[in-house]
């Protein structure tokens, strides 16, 4: 398939077209193209990548599966992800990274890379066969949902993850701290609701450091939450500690307040926090503490949301609104620039995961996505392509309508034909 | 009692006083709910929050049924919202729920054509707990204005003690909480009442002290040491009771554990009105069912 894109703005460059031809970007194409879009002065991104997501395949199926997943990211631009391996069986072992793999390849509308366990079956105990994930084509290991808790299988996961080059991505919270519903502190003293302290998330965002600081090795702290975390992956970068972390757009735009809805879409875990951890958030993004906006994507069942508030599951879908959040709420109040926004959802995950992505470049695979940026739209939840329909978003006002997303040269999302 | 404006509250209180003597004449029966249903619905164990809803729904001409937890579907593992839709599906006004999860009516209202009374949700709320208490508290002082309220035991886990400092500081009064560290949550200053550093401190001058329910299962969970350690340094004993005002309002909402949150010397002395607050209970809950029915019927 050969692509022409013209009257554009090409992010980076002063050019106005691109070429697509074999997967790739190109300085011109072999012959005429088979599809001429004309984007009447709209700017193309390089394809987002999403650091942290959850599929659902195999296993949960009802949730969410690879199609209707990655569907619902390439409405949302991005061009590729990277899922979680909280799966059923759990994505441990190189057969199942293989089994992810193929099924997005021949069925799929993003790039997904799965992410490795880091110990086996999740449980917390011994090291998952990492090298072979590897060879299979894992770009990472987490443990994610739960924390690696013992600090000895932290550290020999750091060590046996440094001979292969695989970042390790932790889920921080001390789970003896961790038995509640929603941010401990007034809202939750008020609603009567058991609070999750931010102390639990600091507390292990603190160890993971002294660990990585310890062995010199890298690591990466998933969705931050709290302002004593930014803080602290601050002062670990300062002087030159290999941490890096990521947070999510729940973060920068809610706040515990919500939860006074007993509505369960504003359940997530880490949860929801303050107004103080929200602009230290901010602050983060800003300063370039954070490295990556991911969206957390938790698709769950009608019937696992629609319950009491302390009995639904965590978590929130995130494909179709993370862009539009970001833009919104970090470009268009000027905390950071579009440029920056691109490092923070395709550069520097792509950099982090060592996709050889986030990029425009001829040579490079096509991976990009274009949103109007002008006009304001109204997100309607019940157009999501994702399965589930757990998001807090719904009627938001937003700017950052995806209008077209490719993926490996494939058009995956597209409005204007 | 966040959702309660203080007239309707007030309201609701000046029409307990009527109901009252409706309740303690020779002749128990009003027809304010005559042709309403009333369902009570019941998650937890309770007596005299469901009795008294119970009571006072037939006291004023109401077809009431009750449904529990066990013995019904939900041991079967029906949702609660199924459960909720399936008992509003057979034309009742009003459903009356105690809960073991907080936020619970807010969840199901939405979904009812009838009307959700909140008799008790997890650690949230206990509205008409806080009513009774309230009312029983302006019987005797007349007015809510400047009392000072000591609520001594265990806060975190107490929806009543949540629901009364709401709604006595809606009122005028002011609420000064005492208990164990562990069992005190974080930013119970921020509802408008004062923190105490010990029970002694609490009551000190106050018009009304009370006494909280302690789950004993606590203990397991290390929130505190012992029963005994407990009862030595929280509960309201007689010597404790001296430094309240001469004539302060003891009361508890039940049921008591006798020796740990009071010594029975104390829930059985002439100040206590801990057996009145049975009775206003009733009263308020005719109140609260009335006056729901009423805005229904505007509706």
């Amino acid at each position: 398939m050969r692509i022409h894109i013209k009257n554009a703005k090409i992010f980076g460059s002063d050019s106005t077209g691109l070429y697509i031809e074999n997967g790739l970007f190109t300085e011109d194409l072999s012959g005429t193209p088979d599809r001429v879009i004309d984007l009447d002065g709209k700017t193309v991104l390089p394809g987002l990548i999403d650091g942290h997501c959850h599929l659902r395949e195999p296993g949960f199926e009802y949730r969410e599966d690879i199609v209707s997943g990655t569907k619902s990211a390439a409405k949302g631009g991005f061009s590729s992800v990277c899922c979680m391996p909280n799966t059923k069986p759990v994505c441990d072992n190189a057969s199942i990274v293989s089994s992810i793999i193929t099924k997005a390849k021949n069925q799929g509308y993003a790039n997904v890379f799965p992410i490795g366990a880091a110990s086996k079956g999740l449980a917390g105990k011994e090291l998952s066969e990492m090298g072979l994930m590897k060879e299979a084509g894992i770009v990472a290991v987490s443990d994610d949902g739960r924390p690696i808790e013992s600090a000895d299988l932290l550290r020999k996961v750091l060590l046996y993850a440094s001979d292969f080059n695989i970042p390790v991505l932790n889920h921080c919270e001390e789970m003896s701290l961790a038995e509640g519903a929603m941010n401990e502190g007034i809202v939750s003293t008020e609603l009567g609701l058991r609070g999750i302290p931010t102390a639990a998330e600091d507390t292990m965002i603190a160890r993971d450091i002294i660990m990585a600081e310890y062995l010199n090795l890298p690591i990466h702290i998933c969705h931050v939450s709290t302002r004593g975390g930014v803080q602290m992956i601050r002062e670990a970068k300062a002087r030159n500690v290999k941490v890096t972390a990521e947070t999510c757009p729940h973060y920068f735009v809610l706040t515990e307040d919500e939860c006074r809805s007993f509505d369960s879409n504003t359940k997530m875990n880490p949860p929801l926090r303050t107004e103080e951890d929200r602009q230290a958030i901010i602050e983060g993004i800003k300063d370039k503490t954070i490295d990556l906006i991911v969206t957390d994507h938790a698709p769950h069942h009608e019937d696992e949301k629609n319950l009491e508030f302390a009995l639904a599951n965590n978590g929130i879908v995130g494909f179709e609104t993370a862009f539009a959040l970001a833009y919104t709420y970090l470009v268009k109040p000027g905390h950071i620039t579009l440029h920056e926004l691109v490092d923070l959802m395709s550069v520097n995950p792509s950099k982090l995961f060592s996709l050889g992505r986030g990029t425009l470049e001829a040579g490079k695979p096509a991976d990009l996505c274009v949103f109007d940026l002008e006009n304001r739209f109204k997100f309607d939840r019940d157009s999501m392509l994702t399965k589930a329909r757990n998001t807090p978003f719904g009627g938001y006002e937003l700017y950052g309508r995806t209008v077209l997303t490719i993926s490996g040269g494939r058009i995956t999302y597209d409005e204007l034909c | 009692m966040k959702e309660l404006e203080a007239e309707e509250i007030a309201e609701i209180l000046s029409t307990a006083e009527l109901m009252k003597m409706v309740m303690t004449s020779n002749n128990k029966k009003t027809s304010h709910l005559q042709g309403k249903s009333v369902v009570t619905l019941f998650y937890e164990n309770s007596t005299r929050t469901r009795l008294s809803f119970e009571m006072a729904s037939k006291f004023m001409g109401a077809s009431s049924a009750n449904i529990s937890s066990s013995g019904s579907s939900v041991s079967k593992g029906e949702s609660l919202l199924d459960t909720a839709r399936t008992i509003d599906m057979m034309s009742t006004d009003i459903i009356v729920m105690r809960h073991n999860q907080s936020g619970a009516p807010h969840f199901i209202a939405p979904h009812l054509k009838a009307s959700v009374v909140n008799a008790g949700d997890g650690m949230n709320e206990h509205p008409t707990q806080a009513l009774l208490d309230m009312y029983t508290m302006k019987e005797k002082y007349g007015s809510l204005e400047g009392l000072e309220v000591a609520i001594c035991g265990d806060i975190y886990h107490s929806r009543v003690a949540r629901s009364n400092a709401i709604g006595l500081k809606k009122m005028g009064a002011h609420v000064r909480v005492a208990g164990p560290a562990t069992l005190m949550p974080p930013g119970f200053d921020r509802l408008g009442c004062t923190v105490c550093k010990s029970v002694k401190e609490a009551v000190e001058g106050a018009d009304v002290v009370m006494g909280l329910r302690l789950q004993l299962e606590r203990q397991t969970k290390s929130l505190f040491p012992s029963v005994a350690e407990y009862a030595k340094f929280y509960a309201i004993d007689m010597a404790t009771l001296s430094l309240a005002k001469p004539d302060a309002l003891i009361m508890h909402p039940g049921p008591c554990n006798h020796g740990v949150e009071l010594p029975t010397v104390v829930y059985d002395c002439p100040q206590s009105v801990i057996n009145e607050q049975v009775t206003n209970g009733v009263a308020v809950r005719m109140a609260v069912l009335y006056l729901l029915i009423a805005r229904r019927n505007q509706a």
